[in-house]
């Protein structure tokens, strides 16, 4: 039964793929559909960073150490999911046209952001492997911690591209402070 | 302030027959209709520029008095109450009126204006907008030396407007023009699209549309408009003054720190297809450019 737990946990983390696939191939993106491919892989990265980040609060909750077993395979889908959305941005909506690109990095405090928060996950995605894991030993620990800092540039990305309604970004910034502050809990007790 | 002579304005025949007047010499003759003619606006001749769908312009709106998503206005405004509906004209006038929806389309006859829509966020349409200039309406006061700015009113009705029952913005929302923006004949007063009645997502029954400023510069769902002296404040202005102005001209020099002022991307088009170039005044340039003469366009954003 265990063994068959990840793939199913790689299954589902396809899913939002799929999802944007088919709507690509048949055409149900709506009438911005650039905007809909942004905000859909987006939209994953967040909540992919926000289910990495609850691995280890679910497992001392409950006791059981499958959750950890996930953590590195979510961790690379939200590496995933943020390429797609960094390519949408620069390929799809931009066509690779650098000198917008950089100004935008430049002027625009949630692009910026956002870029950041790409090229911190880039390390961390390379050094995913059990061999790197043990090339790194104890620096390895310290590099993830990368994770946080990660996070919550995302959520800014999130607050700062907001035109008004914040419901949304801080939404996500509350699960994400929650599950920093269990973490910070349990090192006291 | 500067006077509008009645001259200027462009006669109602002419904007009625300039479809089948166009049509008749041709397309190479259009831009002989440029000159003279502000809704064949060289920026509209272009053979790219397809009127956006009536499913795209009805279900994609920006309309916050009903929920801040895309589809919110489409969805949730079918059973907005447009009829009764009165519209007040007041401030510096003479004679302050209070006037009938019924009573401007039986005095106020509306025609076709195809015009481009360039939203703030950076995306565009092509509108075949039924209406006429708000020049006429405000013909029916008396304005005193002392009007020198519009004021805007949309209606107030959080029990049938969901979205105003939450701060998003400061309630009723409201916008300005300069006197002269607002006489000039580009400024529409809609009461219609796709020669259909306006439909209640588009700002039933009767709105603004500047062309060649930013959508929201054209307010829904007008109640009242009052002629002030000073410059009002805009909803968006009292909301973020940084990233809204009162003049907000469409401008690719100026920009957001949000959304690209540069370019925009059209809508109803595919994934493949790039975004274009975004046009000082949205295209109107030749037709309002003078009324900016002088004036320092990125302090004055």
């Amino acid at each position: 039964m265990k063994k068959y737990l990840k793939p199913c946990v790689f299954i589902l983390s396809l899913i939002p793929f799929l999802i944007i696939f088919y709507k690509i191939l048949f055409n149900q993106l709506g009438p911005e559909p650039v905007k809909e491919i942004t905000h859909h892989t987006g939209e994953w990265t967040l909540i992919f960073i926000c289910l990495t980040l609850a691995m280890s609060p679910l497992k001392r909750l409950t006791n059981f150490f499958i959750w950890i077993s996930f953590r590195r395979m979510l961790g690379l889908f939200i590496f995933f999911y943020a390429t797609l959305h960094m390519l949408t941005y620069v390929i799809i909506d931009y066509r690779l046209d650098f000198e917008s690109i950089s100004k935008d990095i430049l002027t625009k405090k949630f692009i910026f952001v956002g870029f950041a928060a790409w090229l911190l996950l880039v390390p961390l995605a390379l050094t995913s492997s059990k061999k790197a894991m043990i090339f790194l030993k104890d620096k390895w620990k310290k590099l993830h911690r990368l994770i946080y800092i990660i996070a919550i540039l995302g959520v800014l990305h999130f607050i700062w591209l907001v035109k008004k309604d914040l419901t949304e970004p801080l939404i996500y910034a509350v699960i994400v402070i929650a599950l920093m502050l269990f973490r910070f809990k349990f090192k006291k007790i | 302030m500067k006077k509008i002579r009645y001259s200027e304005i462009t006669p109602e025949k002419i904007y009625i027959n300039r479809r089948s007047f166009i049509k008749s010499i041709g397309i190479g003759a259009g831009s002989i209709a440029v000159t003279s003619l502000p809704f064949t606006n060289s920026a509209l001749s272009k053979e790219d520029d397809k009127h956006t769908s009536f499913k795209d312009i009805t279900t994609y709106n920006n309309y916050y008095e009903f929920g801040t998503s895309k589809s919110d206005p489409y969805i949730k405004s079918q059973n907005f109450k447009t009829n009764p509906w009165n519209i007040s004209i007041e401030g510096e006038v003479d004679n302050p009126i209070k006037i009938s929806m019924e009573e401007i389309s039986e005095t106020l006859v509306s025609e076709e204006r195809v015009l481009r829509l360039r939203c703030v966020e950076g995306w565009s349409m092509v509108i075949p907008w039924m209406g006429f200039s708000l020049s006429k309406l405000l013909s029916k006061v008396t304005l005193t030396s002392k009007a020198k700015f519009v004021k805007f009113e949309s209606v107030y009705d959080p029990d049938q407007m969901k979205g105003q029952r939450y701060p998003v913005l400061n309630w009723p929302y409201k916008e300005g023009l300069r006197i002269d923006e607002a006489m000039h004949p580009l400024t529409t007063v809609v009461t219609g699209l796709y020669n259909k009645k306006l439909p209640n997502q588009n700002g039933a029954p009767l709105r603004i549309f500047v062309p060649w400023k930013y959508g929201f510069k054209s307010a829904k769902a007008i109640v009242k408009i009052e002629l002030v002296e000073k410059m009002p404040t805009s909803s968006w202005m009292w909301a973020s003054p940084r990233e809204y102005g009162f003049y907000s001209n469409v401008n690719p020099n100026v920009n957001h720190p949000r959304w690209s002022q540069a370019t925009e991307r059209v809508i109803g088009n595919n994934i493949f297809a790039p975004r274009v170039k975004t046009l000082m005044f949205n295209g109107y340039g030749e037709e309002v450019a003078n009324l900016y003469a002088g004036m320092d366009l990125k302090k004055f954003f």
